[in-house]
């Protein structure tokens, strides 16, 4: 089992769309939401997900073609 | 270290221990050291800090490490330059600029590096690891070798051969990542989580930027207590300083607050103004369209050491900049080359592209009136141009092609003697 944080950033035509559900119901992945910013405009959700790790992996795959950024909880790790 | 007292989250606020942690357990905020400010109050003063070395260390009562065991290649108290014909060009009577250039490792990464450096030996790590695209590898590659520690430096694959030199020379492991700029991120992120611990070659790692970030970020803090002593114990009046993941110029500004609070400075006024690349400023974006939700960007700019898109400071970046009432401002990639040749044609500092964001900026902020003339103004340099020479190839004037005769050159340059003479 893996466990990974990341951030879930959507943008405006995705707000409405219930993906963090629907990652927790396509793939073996517990979500665990901790903090969130969302808006008529825009929104981010930082949250924490539970699974094996090629569960972990093909699920991100899977929101970031949805249209959805992912990155990591600390932001961009790679400095100039 | 005797006056940090614990990490705090910056969203929440709960407290921990000093350890090797950089996130809440509870809400996944950043953690930030603080400290017994009362009890550094009555220990530190003007005198203390005159008495130490020149160099970052002399403030090490300030930062969350243990000086007897720094690890020191000589980062910081680096010159404070009066620019005059830079100041004329501007119409700025009181400019100076900070030239970080002087570090070490000709960045101010030695700053924030050397700290976590320091603070990685103490917590008994055997390795440094950082994922970085030029200054950062450097100066993490340079402390280890210093520090006798092994020294892994993730690169994204396709990085031009001159900017690895700078990190192997001094013996680090570099590893290239095949993958764009987003599978780096993500497999930096998950090694520091896993490695912290321990390697398969048993081996305890502490990436810099990560695991040791609310350490690490405390270096910049200097930035701002040198620029205050150096004008002889004062706040500048207005500060122009470049951001990329928006840390160092939050910490200018608490490292400004911080000498205030211990009666060192009077009250700080300073106007925080932040620069950025216009093809990666999603602090600035924000900061036009007067909100904090920041909005991640792929980069697309020269300016490779600000170009983060996704920025873990750029909230508390845009809260500073409406507290001091500074200005956000942005820069395109052909103001950022003439912004590096005009500091280097008036005031001999030959900066890299961060620098050039850092001077396009200063420009417009005085030519649009937003910096008084008689503001006492720190523009902050905060790297050498030798690393990013590709970036104004191209924009500089050829040299004089001439015959070995005194003929050839005085027709090159039109006699310039018998001009002066006549």
């Amino acid at each position: 089992m893996a466990r990974q944080r990341v951030k879930f950033t959507f943008p405006q035509e995705l707000i409405t769309l219930p993906i963090i559900y629907e990652l927790g119901k396509q793939f073996d992945i517990v979500t665990n939401v901790r903090r969130a910013d969302v808006t008529e405009d825009r929104g981010w959700v930082v949250l924490e997900m539970d699974g094996p790790i090629d569960e972990i992996e093909r699920g991100l795959d899977w929101v970031t073609a949805k249209g959805v950024r992912v990155d990591p909880v600390p932001g961009d790790i790679v400095e100039g | 270290m005797p006056f940090a007292r614990s990490l705090r989250c910056r969203e929440c606020g709960r407290e921990y221990p000093l350890e090797p942690l950089h996130v809440c357990e509870f809400c996944f905020g950043p953690l930030e050291v603080s400290y017994d400010y009362e009890a550094m109050h009555r220990t530190v003063t003007r005198a203390s800090i005159e008495r130490g070395p020149n160099t970052a260390w002399r403030y090490a009562d300030l930062l969350p490490v243990d000086p007897e065991h720094a690890v020191d290649i000589h980062a910081g108290f680096t010159p404070l330059v009066r620019a005059r014909n830079l100041g004329e060009h501007l119409g700025l009577k009181h400019l100076y600029i900070k030239n970080d250039c002087a570090n070490p490792t000709w960045s101010f990464k030695d700053r924030v590096v050397t700290v976590a450096a320091t603070k990685a030996r103490e917590f008994g790590f055997d390795t440094l690891a950082c994922a970085s695209t030029g200054n950062l590898a450097n100066s993490v590659a340079a402390h280890a070798a210093s520090a006798g520690l092994d020294a892994y430096v993730f690169i994204p694959s396709d990085l031009e051969r001159g900017k690895i030199v700078g990190s192997s020379v001094y013996g680090a492991t570099l590893v290239a990542v095949d993958g764009n700029y987003d599978d780096v991120n993500r497999l930096c992120s998950e090694l520091a989580d896993k490695y912290q611990e321990r390697t398969p070659g048993g081996r305890r790692w502490a990436f810099v930027n990560i695991n040791m970030r609310p350490y690490y970020a405390e270096g910049s803090k200097t930035l701002g207590y040198e620029v205050a002593e150096q004008l002889g114990w004062r706040a500048p009046e207005h500060i122009v300083a470049p951001m990329a993941s928006g840390s160092l110029y939050v910490k200018i500004w608490k490292g400004l607050q911080e000498l205030s609070r211990l009666w060192l400075i009077d009250s700080v006024q300073t106007k925080m103004s932040g620069a950025q690349a216009r093809g990666c400023s999603p602090i600035v974006t924000a900061y036009e369209a007067g909100t904090t939700n920041i909005r991640p960007v792929r980069p697309n700019t020269i300016a490779k050491s600000l170009a983060i898109g996704n920025p873990a400071d750029g909230y508390y970046a845009l809260k500073v900049m409406e507290e001091s009432g500074g200005f956000g401002v942005a820069s395109d990639d052909a103001e950022i080359v003439e912004g590096i040749k005009l500091l280097a044609e008036s005031e001999g500092i030959f900066a890299e592209t961060a620098g050039g964001v850092v001077i396009a900026g200063l420009k417009k902020l005085a030519l649009q009136g937003k910096i008084a003339p008689d503001e006492l103004t720190v523009a902050y340099i905060t790297g050498a141009g030798l690393k990013t020479q590709e970036a104004i190839e191209g924009a500089l004037a050829e040299p004089l092609h001439i015959e070995p005769t005194m003929a050839s050159f005085e027709a090159s340059i039109g006699d310039p003697v018998r001009q002066s003479v006549g």
